[in-house]
């Protein structure tokens, strides 16, 4: 069970419990930690996450399902990677480290503290002092304290509660010192690899970086001696044998120690809420909720969001708000709101462009612009007849036949 | 993104479908575009799936990988690949043309057509680059030989996927990207790489608003994502049992039911492509209706030339690409990209209107009326005697530029006109500039007829300049200097590939 | 209020120097010209940051290797530059014949007409017995042959890595300067085709040479001579937080007033005189959402510079310890965008032709007693990379000898808390510091002490 830590008043916390109503709050994991730097300007994410409300769960409920699936292709690949780098004792992997990073690994000891035999019930508070015992063993330097540890299980305060991060790393031990190792399946190819994909990766380790920082301080170690170089480790080229690549996470560390700072201001953001909000979706014995979808969409228009076309790939609730901002220049992308001048509305960029409203103090400029572009785009496409509705090929051709 | 386009976008919402923002088009259609459909599988490294790709809108060819992580179905696809996309390369080599080289003292010879490649999206051209690179090191001898086809393959896919890059080139085209040239949809731009969102913006059909049938788009069960990512819920639900099916009928060596496997998984991958074929040649059906600019015929001759040459290069049995360049190829590619970009940019605003009012907007073009015009005018506060016209344009556009910078006009290339005076009339918002021609004149102190303009004509004048950029000079590889690494290693070099090479860390 | 624009100790308070900032400047330009005579390094990179004496460097360098009978090259980034450089150095060494090697359409200057031992001509082989040869990077880009002992390449880091590719055939050793603080240099064209690759054409000529020769030595310029004591240690902890550098000068050393009284003038004489007394002073307009071309911002930019001249201010300072009248071309407006150039450029009228308007591209490596920044977030609903670049920020508030006014809408401590990082990481590819979110907030917790008293909109 997650508990409150001393960081946040009881109130908040009765708040926060409201707001998530019975279910039990959703885990974050590394994944969710570093989604919450996507959006940071987004009340309504920010207190979703923060109640750790299943926003997966209310956006179907509601009938705008996230489209986050994965296919299980890319999950079986991902394992298989994974098993062979880890396989015989991680030798890849060890191998990788001295040759390709040239690191002077004498002897290599490999825990997986994640499959203890008859522990499979341990609570995530028992599982974390035992990866917090060897690891503070091994920043001990003590003999035989080991090199690889598999699966350990870090906490994290996130918004003034403690949370246990889903492992997915190795912690490397040389030394005293210590480096993140990240698994990933996707290819680099000629050192290249998806920016958008390594992004994710580097900050996904930038949250295990701090986790492990975090822990060692609190022990009274120097939290440095966790190194701000991961050590990424992705098949090379079309193949399937690993590479290793040290990504500097230090940007992603300050993004992140940012977000997490601003979370801890979660209650200036409840104040300005009804009392009585919550996302309960009030689920009968079975598990079936009893709630009506409209009364939960009335919850969420209680709480601002901020929506821009970038949440579509981020944000489970992003088809929600997309159909809420319709009609919002916000919907069109950052860059199109920009270029009309900043007006929220449609209705209104158009207005204004036409001279049918007149502008407020504010908006005298953007007008300005705006009937400015009006009138070229009416000089312009009229003459050149471009006004036509473009429906498709007339029959005949062989394309409209294609076309159907 | 400009305003105009920004606006445009507005409109798109008012108006239920995408507005035109641009009076022509801008780029080359092909009378006999290849269209090429690209799928790969989730998780792999840019392993085809399968692909519809040919030439014939009703009779695409479909191409199936039944196990994309075996390597020999893998190259078994690139040849197969190839067997319609190098005889479609080959149909352009007939007929050549002459063209005046180095002055007009040489003469050399250019195909009068070029392949044209038609993918939905900039990951389908993403695809093309990553297959050419897994395919063009290939060897046909040694442990994992391929068909001929097979590397060859490679260089060509390489060699399209190099001049997708190059600003203003038409020989591998992202369709989203050809039609979000001409059309701003009611959505954002990030939305607009879904081909079928894009269309359903651009057409919606049956009384739907843009928004409504983009909606409707985005359905994958409706329309298959346009690849080559897969909808996962297929990959789950029908792919991967119908791969297994595949499999295991294999494995008992019944052929029947092999082939019986074979076929269900092919029904599978044509039914997440077909929905696209069709959106593609509705999407080249919509370009083909829009104009030409004037300009678009110079650039596809440009892409005529390249590909000439580089039949040459293959025939002479050159080398692979090498996998990155090295410091010197970068240098200079990056050097003719740049004068690619401006020169297109320019290109599309002389071209047409629409384009040239982004400029106008922002100040650096503006169109007007002559209200003056001194023809004749002599300057003699040189040592010679020169003519140099002035003339007055009176404008409503916001004007920026400075005085002294030197203008041109579309309608008037090869006459420089110099900013002499800049007179805002803030009563009626109308500007008078003054310019100064030079150019384009005659030899004579009395200007050609017609080369000055006359009270009453409406012209453009804009910082914009077509004029030819001379090509900068770079050292030799052999040559790279000592800050950049000394000469470079055979990585970046163009070799013929190794049995190393070949095997490539295949585990 | 901060009292760290008047109390700070001498040297900045960086705490760093033992020596007077005058010997520590002495002690590394003698290490570097050590670096260059003993012949061991192919390359010496010098770093510099604002008015730390990059062009003395330079000139004493180019004299010494002159008169030690080495052929050498210079090679700047823009004609104003070669032009300076030229000016300097033929005034340092009055016997010295040096070269300008210039474009075809190039008409000299009277600065340089002004030198019997300045000869200009576009091609090498008309500049046969210079002893120093000056020209761009684009013109010497474009010399096919040839080849001197030693080159000096300034402005280093603004020139971009291909460039630099084009001239390294000229020269056998080379030293580098530059102010690593600055705008990267650009490319319009935008492909991550050479990511991860130690040539990336697009990365910075410094970041090139030093991927590829780890070895060289790297110095550090330690003292700012213009930035002064207000505005150094301030500077130096938001851009360069890993290798700072003091002011050369002490507070007291420098002060600005004015001769007229500020009567009637409310907030932009208010902030003024905040400026003055302090050396910054953050004009802060109400929050609003606007247009790039903020034509209330752009009025305050054009109002404050105009103010400066209105008021006859008297700049006293080492240089002028009797006091020096800030003329109009003492003083600068700078800006992110050319279009907030033209509407500043505006509404500064006839009154202001003298002064500089310009973005900070083009304000690189110039020096004002004034400047006046419309600050890169103004009025802007979303950050974009470009706005946050810390090196845009950096040139615009590093400009100065004595004050430098920031005019901004309220708001851009919300806009940085609500921005959203995005940031591809690719691989192989060394991480820039500053980031550009942390120097913003940085500068903005300083100036962010220094508004006036009375709110701007209520005058």
């Amino acid at each position: 069970m997650t508990s409150i830590s001393m960081g946040t008043s009881r109130n908040t916390a009765e708040r926060l419990a409201t707001i998530r109503g019975g279910a039990k709050p959703k885990r974050h994991n590394a994944r969710t930690i570093a989604a919450l730097t996507r959006n940071p300007g987004c009340a309504r994410r920010a207190v979703l996450d923060t109640a750790g409300v299943d926003k997966q769960r209310l956006a179907a409920y509601i009938d705008f399902p996230a489209r986050f699936g994965q296919s299980g292709f890319a999950i079986a690949r991902g394992n298989a990677f994974e098993s062979q780098v880890k396989a015989s004792g991680a030798a890849e992997l060890v191998k990788l480290l001295r040759e390709r990073l040239g690191l002077p690994i004498p002897e290599v000891a490999y825990d997986d503290l994640e499959t203890v035999t008859g522990r499979e019930k341990e609570t995530p508070e028992v599982r974390y002092a035992r990866s917090r015992a060897l690891l503070l063993r091994a920043a001990a330097g003590e003999d035989g304290a080991g090199t690889l540890f598999d699966h350990p299980l870090l906490g994290l305060d996130v918004a003034g509660q403690r949370v246990y991060l889903e492992p997915d790393l190795i912690a490397f031990q040389h030394e005293g010192r210590f480096h993140v190792v990240e698994i990933k399946s996707f290819a680099v190819v000629d050192g290249q690899a998806d920016p958008g994909k390594v992004s994710a990766a580097a900050i996904q380790s930038a949250v295990y970086v701090l986790a492990m920082r975090q822990m060692l301080a609190e022990a009274g170690y120097d939290p440095e001696i966790v190194a701000h170089d991961v050590v990424l480790i992705c098949p090379r080229d079309f193949s399937n044998s690993p590479t290793a690549v040290l990504v500097d996470v230090r940007k992603q560390l300050a993004v992140l120690r940012r977000q997490l700072g601003r979370m801890t201001k979660v209650d200036t953001m409840l104040a300005a809420l009804p009392p009585n909000l919550t996302f309960d979706l009030a689920p009968d014995a079975d598990g079936v909720p009893t709630r009506a979808p409209e009364a939960l969409v009335d919850a969420l228009q209680t709480v601002d969001a901020r929506y821009a076309p970038d949440c579509l790939s981020v944000c489970e609730l992003a088809y929600f708000c997309r159909a809420e901002a319709r009609g919002c220049t916000a919907a069109l992308g950052t860059s199109a709101r920009e270029e009309l001048g900043g007006i929220e509305q449609v209705e209104t960029a158009l207005a204004l462009a036409k001279g049918e409203l007149s502008p407020a103090e504010e908006q005298t400029e953007a007008a300005a612009l705006l009937r400015n572009a009006a009138r070229l785009r009416a000089e312009l496409l009229a003459p050149a007849g471009v006004t036509l509705p473009p429906t498709l090929a007339p029959a005949g051709t062989s394309v409209a036949g294609a076309a159907g | 993104m400009s305003t105009l386009t920004a606006l445009a976008r507005a409109e798109a919402v008012a108006a239920g479908h995408a507005q035109r923002i641009t009076t022509v088009r801008h780029l080359h259609v092909s009378d006999r575009p290849l269209v090429f459909l690209p799928l790969s599988m989730a998780g792999e490294a840019n392993a085809p799936l399968g692909a519809l790709v040919g030439t014939d809108p009703v009779e695409p060819k479909l191409l199936v990988v039944p196990q994309p992580r075996n390597r020999d179905q893998r190259f078994g696809f690139a040849a197969e690949l190839a067997e319609v996309l190098l005889p479609y390369l080959d149909s352009f080599r007939g007929v050549t043309e002459a063209v005046a080289a180095n002055r007009g003292r040489e003469v050399r010879y250019r195909y009068v057509d070029a392949p044209q490649v038609l993918v939905p999206n900039s990951a389908g051209i993403g695809f093309v680059r990553l297959f050419g690179r897994s395919t063009r090191f290939r060897r046909t001898d040694g442990d994992y030989p391929v068909h001929p086809s097979v590397p060859l393959l490679g260089q060509w896919l390489t060699f399209l996927a190099d001049r997708a890059e190059h600003p203003g080139s038409g020989m591998l085209l992202a369709m989203t990207e050809a039609l979000g040239l001409h059309w701003a949809t009611g959505q954002s731009a990030l939305e607009d790489a879904h081909l079928a969102a894009l269309l359903a913006w651009i057409d919606p059909g049956d009384g739907l608003t843009g928004a409504d049938a983009a909606v409707v788009a985005e359905d994958p069960l409706r329309w298959p994502p346009a690849g080559p990512a897969t909808d996962p819920t297929f990959d789950n639900e029908i792919l991967a049992p119908a791969m297994t099916a595949y499999e295991e009928a294999a494995a008992s060596g019944e052929e029947v039911r092999r082939s019986r496997a074979r076929g269900v998984l092919e029904e599978a991958v044509r039914s997440q492509l077909t929905p696209t074929w069709e959106l593609m040649w509705r999407g080249v059906s919509l370009l083909r209706r829009l104009p030409a600019g004037a300009r678009v015929d110079g650039r596809w001759a440009e892409d005529r030339d390249v590909f000439s040459n580089f039949t040459l290069y293959v025939d002479g049995g050159g080398y692979p690409q090498p996998r990155r360049d090295g410091a010197v190829n970068a240098a200079q590619r990056l050097h003719r990209l740049e004068r690619a970009l401006q020169s297109y940019a320019v290109q599309r605003a002389y071209d047409d209107p629409l384009v040239m009012a982004d400029h106008r907007l922002t100040g650096e073009a503006f169109v007007g009326e002559v209200t003056l015009a001194d023809p004749h005018r002599i300057d003699d506060s040189g040592k010679r005697r020169v003519l140099r016209p002035r003339i007055q344009v009176t404008t409503g556009d916001v004007v920026l530029v400075t005085v002294g910078a030197v203008l041109h006009s579309p309608s008037r290339p090869g006459q420089k006109a110099r900013v002499v005076f800049v007179t805002p009339d803030l009563s009626t918002g109308q500007t008078d500039v003054v310019l100064e021609l030079s150019g384009g004149l005659g030899r004579s102190l009395s200007p050609a007829p017609g080369s000055v303009p006359e009270v009453g004509d409406r012209l453009c004048y804009t910082t914009l300049s077509d004029s030819f950029m001379p090509p900068g000079e770079f050292p030799s590889r052999e040559e790279t200097p000592w800050t950049h690494g000394g000469p470079p290693q055979a990585y970046e070099e163009p070799v013929a590939p190794s049995v190393e090479d070949a095997r490539e860390e295949w585990a | 209020m901060s009292s760290s624009g008047l109390l700070v100790p001498r040297g900045g308070g960086s705490g760093r120097l033992v020596l007077p900032p005058g010997e520590a400047a002495r002690q590394v330009i003698g290490e570097v010209l050590a670096d260059l005579h003993s012949g061991q390094h192919r390359g010496v990179v010098v770093d510099s940051p604002p008015g730390a004496g990059k062009s003395t460097l330079v000139v004493r360098a180019a004299g010494e290797l002159a008169e030690a009978g080495e052929p050498l090259i210079v090679i700047a980034q823009t004609n104003e530059q070669v032009d300076d450089l030229i000016d300097r150095l033929a005034q340092a060494k009055p016997e010295l014949p040096i070269g300008r090697l210039s474009a075809n359409d190039y008409t000299a200057t009277d600065r340089i007409k002004n030198y019997s031992t300045v000869r200009v001509a576009a091609k090498v082989a008309d500049l046969g017995g210079s002893s120093v040869i000056i020209g761009t990077a684009a013109k010497w880009a474009l010399v096919p042959e040839g080849r001197w002992p030693w080159a000096i390449v300034d402005e280093a880091y603004q020139m971009r890595s291909d460039a630099l590719l084009r001239v390294a055939g000229r020269f056998d050793r080379a030293l580098f300067v530059g102010d690593p603080g600055q705008l990267d240099p650009f490319s319009t064209v935008e492909t991550e085709r050479w990511t991860g690759l130690t040539w990336d054409p697009m990365q910075s000529a410094v970041a090139a040479l030093l991927r590829h020769n780890p070895e060289l030595p790297v110095h550090r310029l330690p003292v700012s001579w213009r930035l002064p004591a207000s505005a150094a240690p301030v500077v130096a902890e938001a851009f360069y937080p890993f290798t700072g550098f003091s002011a050369g000068t002490t507070a007291g050393q420098r002060s600005l007033s004015f001769a007229a009284a500020g009567f009637g003038g409310g907030a932009v004489d208010e902030a003024l005189e905040m400026a003055a007394t302090t050396g910054w002073a953050l004009y802060e307009l109400p929050a609003r959402h606007t247009l790039r071309t903020d034509s209330e911002a752009a009025a305050a930019c054009a109002r404050l510079a105009l103010r400066v001249l209105e008021r006859g201010a008297v700049a006293v300072s080492e240089r002028s310890p009797g006091g020096a009248p800030v003329t109009a071309d003492r003083i600068a407006v700078g800006a992110a965008h050319r279009d907030q150039v033209a509407a500043i450029r505006a509404q500064l009228g006839a009154a202001g032709a003298g002064i500089t308007v310009d973005t900070a591209n083009r304000l690189q490596g110039r020096e004002y007693d004034v400047v006046i920044v419309l600050h890169p977030l103004s009025g802007r609903r979303d950050a974009t990379s470009f706005h946050l670049e810390a090196g845009r920020l950096c040139v615009l508030v590093s400009r100065h000898r004595h004050a430098c006014v920031v005019v901004a809408r309220a708001g851009i401590s919300e806009l940085l808390d609500a921005h959203p990082s995005t940031e591809a990481v690719h691989l192989n590819v060394p991480v820039k510091f500053p980031d550009g979110w942390e120097a913003n907030q940085s500068l903005l917790g300083h100036i962010a002490a220094h508004r006036g008293m009375t709110s701007p909109h209520l005058t």
